[in-house]
């Protein structure tokens, strides 16, 4: 995949596959050590340890839709060619952990891309669920998460048109802090 | 970090929905995605983008979703439209640069683009 954060979709995806009701991402990117991490954290139905061991396997899935599963085999080699790693820790009726880890500055590590998408389609897929993202880059710090927002809206739903655009502006103005961009400009860091 | 006037916003944004929202769930159109491995790696999420802002552009209201692979990854990116009293239709390979055309002839239109259907369900 051509950036992270189309990594990052895949994974919450499998996560809403797996049931879960609450869904928590963290990105941190730190110059200083020189490092990106994506933890991907869910209460959804979980693996035993046979699954677990499995998951990596590209040729393994638990759907019937089809014979392959390449979602955390992609996330790990792209984490692996970058000097990192995937680690996956689950266990049944207890949700799942997914941490991948990438050297910062390496030349074969994807940009994070538009992340503001990935955040926007999580939020408006139709197995209803709240994630809470932290991000964090450099010390700056931008956190959204929809329970808090459902709990201002009152049974409106998050894909309510006029919800949703105002969901697109307030991540725009996360994204514009935390890359400390003006508006209307790109930011500098090659994303 | 995100202005708190923000919230004022939401709040009152929340207002004016809940006076309309039982209009439009009854009468409106619901746009789903295919959010699969398949589905993203075929550039779903741009789609996605895409059917935002030609929405927004046209200012059309809808409701978008998305889903998990249904299985049919080989046309993917697939878009489903369903619109209260009418056949919803799943169209396949609907990349970002095809959307503008869908939400013309489908939306504003209302004919079903044909060489793009890949399933239909009439009522």
């Amino acid at each position: 995949m051509r950036e992270l954060s189309l990594h990052i979709l895949d994974i919450l995806q499998n996560s809403l596959e797996a049931g879960a009701q609450h869904l928590v991402l963290e990105i941190n990117e730190s110059s200083g050590a020189n490092r990106l991490i994506i933890r991907v954290q869910d209460d959804g139905r979980g693996m035993d340890r046979q699954t677990l061991e499995r998951v990596t396997d590209p040729f393994f899935t638990t759907r019937k839709t089809r014979q392959v599963g390449l979602g955390i085999t992609l996330l790990k080699a792209a984490a692996e060619r970058c000097n990192g790693a995937l680690e996956i820790a689950s266990k049944p009726g207890s949700g799942t952990t997914v941490t991948a880890a990438f050297q910062l500055d390496h030349i074969d590590r994807a940009p994070l891309g538009d992340i503001k998408s990935t955040i926007l389609s999580v939020i408006l897929a139709n197995q209803q669920a709240d994630l809470h993202y932290v991000h964090q880059v450099n010390g700056r710090r931008f956190e959204m998460d929809t329970a808090e927002i459902r709990s201002e809206l009152g049974g409106v739903p998050l894909t309510e048109p006029r919800v949703r655009r105002w969901l697109e502006d307030y991540l725009q103005q996360g994204y514009n802090a935390l890359y400390a961009v003006e508006d209307d400009k790109e930011p500098l860091t090659g994303d | 970090m995100p202005k708190i006037s923000s919230l004022a916003d939401l709040r009152q944004l929340r207002d004016q929905a809940q006076r309309d929202i039982k209009t439009r769930l009854d009468t409106g159109t619901t746009i789903t995605v295919g959010m699969g491995t398949c589905g993203i790696a075929a550039g779903a999420r741009e789609t996605m983008r895409a059917i935002l802002d030609e929405l927004t552009k046209r200012e059309i209201d809808a409701h978008v979703t998305t889903v998990g692979c249904i299985g049919m990854c080989v046309k993917e990116p697939l878009v489903d439209i369903e619109q209260a009293g009418q056949a919803r239709v799943t169209y396949g390979n609907i990349t970002a640069d095809k959307v503008p055309e869908l939400i013309e002839q489908h939306l504003v239109q209302g004919k079903i683009v044909n060489q793009w259907v890949v399933g239909r369900l009439d009522k």
